[in-house]
């Protein structure tokens, strides 16, 4: 097998800028956000909306930092830097409203699958979700008329609740755990698939991710490949497989094996990474620094592994 | 993209309303009949109908006029006209109020129950409604829905009929007592829109000395190009072409002239921006989105002068090279809309707008834009968003619209009152304003009072005059009762109370006093007011009037109005000093972590009524948290 002559390095004319961060200096390519130059310099800024494979659409606001003549604090996802920049990841101000950002989505949301670090952020900051009351009752939020609400139940907390989609044999929309972070919308259409089988509907505390008049996947335009249950960060978009053992309890990640590969439909190369559970395949996601795939995949990599595992 | 909408085909009467925005369709492929040629044309990429997506909303106002509400056939037909994906125009159209999406009765009467009036009408408008005419929504031929503010404060109760059919439409109804929803109830689907009694504006100084702002108001045929122009009317634009844009820009920066609009910003600085900007095409934008409840100046202007809203866009427009402006109305406006298009084609004809305007060889044009039912819409960039056919979301600035606004275009754009201030400083000389007002604040400022003034109505003073001498010019408190409190700059205003009527209305008089001229609102309220009523409505007007995009303002405005309600309640989670450390941090996160204006200022109305111990248990509150 003859080896390929490694790829040329591009030329890159990015000048380097120089800002502070917490105190201390540091050099950043131009063009870097602030929180690239916040990683740079080891700060731990926490991100929910971000993913590096998207464009910042700086929402959930728990990147936010205090940057030195700027009245509000900024979301440091998407913020380029600019030279002489001074910021404070963890000043008081910076803190108050991350414990505050995660409280309010820890206070209407099901965090329960999200990721270990939302947990640990959660603790860290000392959000107290349970003081805003406990949960009012579940109510139908994909008929909401803009603009019109119910009165609150005094002493409950509105949340998110609401009973899971499961109109296809591929995967679960359980938008009680959504943070309505955008990535799924994002990977569906622009950023990705070009698809546009979903949007955020509605507005305010009932805004969500809906088809057209909420109708069901397999009469919306979605075409399974999945990439929003790639991006989403709370696992309200989660494959059958891994919803259905997560509710019978036999869903143990530390009995899971990775394996990549290749997939094997077409000649494109999307590499793939299977998770397998008990010698099942019970989960398929590609890797984000693929340079072919950026996570994504069709509906054959994906979904199409039952005849791995002999029907 | 493989546009997939329903195969339910549109009623007549969809195809009719998307075609009266679109023209008849092109081709098979959007939407039209199939011919044999269509099968060997392809149309792809970024299509003539995907550069339309401007057009979204105005043809959703023609389904939802015409039909009553938003079928997915008649979303589909558009989509498919559109070359958009219902999904992503199902999630714009719901984002509006003015919108529905389950087949209703053909009339639906939009009550206003916000701040204004329901310290004016010292009760509960909305309940008497319910008692009298069922449940909001009922499925009656005519039905109600309460309303946030519908601009006509000066009244203390209003209503906006919203009727389908052929003749389907809007039209305002102000005053609006329970006699006329009777009336409407009768009329059921045989009502005629044109057949309502058009509401008059109160404007206690119309033609008065010393106005600037208001001295056409009342006094001219509004439908009169000719009325307009002889009472000096295009002079400023004439001036403008005179001494060019480097003279306007220089013009406004001498007469220091701030933007109304709340954030205070020059105005000559801003033109100066986008006249610079080396990108092309430019937009000018007029926002005229007014929606703070309490508001209902630009309601007034535009009513009464609309010939001076299309000369100050046009001097905008030509002063920053834009060749087209848009002027983008609340929806709730009906009668302005109708009285804008007709003084934009009056211009037109005059060739006082169009290609060669004024016969300075300058090309300028207007196009006015409704909006339909959002607050939110009037933050700049979310008013950008709704323009091109987008949510109405604000967008994260930097970058700036003189850099990348309307269509990611350099856009300039201002309120009203800001616009029309512009005629002033050209037609008396910057030197002159800058007389008027403060060394500061320059010229004059419209003030919208309500609630329980004697003489409620649309003032202009010079700024700086003090709030105290504004309410003795509307006969103080009414019914000469005590004064309780000013609602103060709308609802993302603050309350101020009955020892602050020496507070200069002045941008720096009220920076000083930690407080915000916003708007120009102010609700007067008096020892009637029910006032744990009255803020609990401020929250809940956040809580449906933010677009839900960032979690600080989405669950900030969600919670604050829980908290407001259990303090309303007295049933405090924990003490009441939890519940306004609760609150406080709310009003930080929103403050500090919001994208943009209305979750940044949601809390300001709901901390200072705290800090002023207008709820709950006052005193105690009061006492409790000082800040």
């Amino acid at each position: 097998m003859s080896t390929l002559p490694p790829a040329p390095t591009p030329l890159t004319l990015r000048r380097n800028v120089q800002v502070t961060i917490d105190g201390e200096q540091v050099a950043v390519p131009e063009g870097s956000t602030v929180l690239e130059a916040c990683r740079a310099r080891g700060a731990e800024v926490p991100t929910l909306c971000y993913l590096e494979t998207l464009a910042p659409v700086n929402v959930c606001r728990v990147c936010v930092v205090e940057l030195e003549g700027s009245r509000a604090l900024v979301p440091s996802c998407s913020r380029p830097v600019a030279p002489g920049m001074v910021v404070q990841t963890s000043s008081e101000r910076v803190r108050t409203s991350r414990r505050m950002v995660l409280e309010l989505l820890a206070s209407s949301v099901d965090l329960s699958t999200a990721g270990g670090d939302v947990h640990r952020w959660i603790e860290e900051h000392g959000a107290r979700p349970e003081r805003h009351g406990p949960p009012a009752p579940a109510a139908d939020r994909d008929h909401t008329h803009a603009g019109h609400h119910d009165p609150p139940a005094v002493g409950k907390a509105a949340t998110a609740a609401q009973p899971v989609k499961r109109d296809n044999d591929q995967y679960v929309r359980d938008y009680a755990k959504c943070i309505l972070c955008y990535k799924c919308v994002e990977a569906c259409g622009e950023e990705a698939q070009n698809t546009f089988a979903i949007a955020v509907a509605g507005r305010g505390f009932d805004a969500r991710i809906s088809t057209e008049f909420d109708v069901a996947l397999p009469e919306s335009a979605c075409v399974y490949c999945g990439n929003c249950i790639a991006v989403c960060p709370t696992g309200a978009l989660m494959f059958v497989s891994e919803h259905d053992l997560r509710a019978g309890g036999e869903w143990d990640e530390s009995r899971q094996e990775v394996t990549r590969t290749v997939c094997p439909y077409c000649g494109v190369g999307c590499n793939l990474d299977l998770h397998v559970q008990d010698n099942r395949i019970v989960k398929v996601t590609s890797p984000l620094d693929h340079d072919v795939t950026r996570g994504n995949l069709c509906v054959k990599g994906r979904f199409g592994f039952e005849f791995a595992q002999g029907g | 993209m493989d546009l997939r909408t329903t195969e339910a085909p549109p009623s007549a009467d969809e195809r009719l309303a998307v075609d009266s925005v679109l023209g008849p369709p092109e081709s098979g492929w959007f939407g039209g009949g199939r011919t044999p040629l269509d099968g060997h044309i392809a149309v792809g990429g970024l299509s003539l109908a995907r550069r339309r997506r401007h057009l979204l909303l105005p043809s959703l106002h023609a389904l939802q006029e015409r039909v009553g509400s938003i079928t997915p056939a008649g979303l589909g037909y558009l989509c498919t006209r559109l070359d958009m994906a219902p999904a992503e125009a199902y999630g714009v159209a719901s984002a509006y109020a003015l919108f529905s999406f389950e087949p209703g009765p053909p009339v639906v009467v939009h009550v206003c129950d916000d701040v204004a009036c329901l310290a004016a009408s010292g009760g509960d408008p909305a309940g008497d409604l319910a008692r009298h005419h069922g449940p909001a929504g009922s499925r009656t031929a005519v039905t109600w829905r309460p309303s946030p503010c519908l601009g006509h404060c000066e009244h203390g109760s209003a209503a906006l009929v919203q009727a389908a059919g052929e003749r389907g439409g809007r039209a305002s109804l102000a005053p609006f007592a329970r006699g006329d929803m009777d009336r409407l109830a009768a009329l059921g689907a045989d009502l005629v829109l044109a057949d309502l009694p058009v509401p008059l504006a109160l404007v206690p100084q119309a033609g008065a000395e010393g106005t600037r702002l208001l001295r056409r108001v009342g006094r001219l045929d509004p439908s009169s190009i000719d009325a307009y122009r002889a009472a000096g009317g295009y002079e400023g634009l004439r001036r403008a072409l005179e001494i060019g844009p480097q003279g306007v820009v220089a013009e406004l920066k001498d007469a220091k002239l701030l933007g109304r609009g709340g954030a205070a910003f020059p105005t000559g600085a801003k033109w100066e921006a986008v006249a610079r900007n080396p990108v092309r095409p430019h937009y000018f934008v007029a926002n005229a989105d007014e929606s703070e409840p309490g508001t209902f100046k630009d309601r007034v202007l535009l009513d009464h002068d609309p010939y001076a809203l299309i000369e100050a866009l046009t001097v905008a427009g030509v002063t920053t090279g834009a060749e087209k402006g848009f002027v983008y109305l609340r929806g709730e406006y009906p009668l302005a809309a109708a009285r804008l298009e007709h003084a934009a084609d009056g211009a037109r004809r005059r060739g006082l707008l169009g290609g060669d305007v004024m016969g300075s060889g300058i090309a300028f044009d207007i196009e006015v834009r409704r909006g339909a039912g959002a607050y939110i819409a009037g933050e700049e960039t979310a008013l950008f968003n709704s323009l091109e056919g987008r949510r109405p979301e604000p967008r994260n600035k930097p970058p700036y619209p003189v850099d990348r606004g309307l269509f990611d275009k350099p856009t300039g754009v201002n309120n009203v009152e800001t616009l029309l201030s512009v005629l002033e400083v050209l037609s008396m000389g910057a030197s002159a304003y800058a007389q008027l007002g403060t060394p500061d604040s320059t010229g004059t400022r419209l003030f919208c009072l309500s609630g329980r003034v004697a003489r409620r109505g649309l003032y202009e003073v010079p700024m700086g005059t003090t709030l105290g001498s504004l309410l003795d010019m509307a006969g103080g408190v009414a019914a000469g009762r005590p004064l309780r409190a000013v609602l103060l700059g709308g609802a993302a205003g603050s309350f101020v109370g009955p020892d602050d009527l020496d507070l200069p209305l002045s941008f720096e008089g009220a920076r000083a006093a930690g407080t915000t001229l916003g708007s120009g609102v102010v609700v007067v309220l008096d020892d009637t007011v029910d006032m744990t009523a009255f803020v609990g409505r401020v929250a809940r007007f956040f809580r449906d009037e933010s677009c839900g995009q960032c979690v600080p303002c989405r669950v900030g405005t969600q919670r604050q109005e829980e908290a407001v309600a259990r303090l309303a309640a007295g049933r405090p989670l924990g003490s009441v000093d939890d519940e306004l450390a609760l609150l406080a941090d709310l009003d930080q996160v929103m403050r500090d972590a919001s994208i943009c204006g209305l979750g940044q200022t949601a809390s300001s109305a709901v901390t200072s009524a705290l800090r002023q111990g207008l709820i709950g248990d006052g005193a105690h509150l009061a006492n409790g948290r000082r800040r």
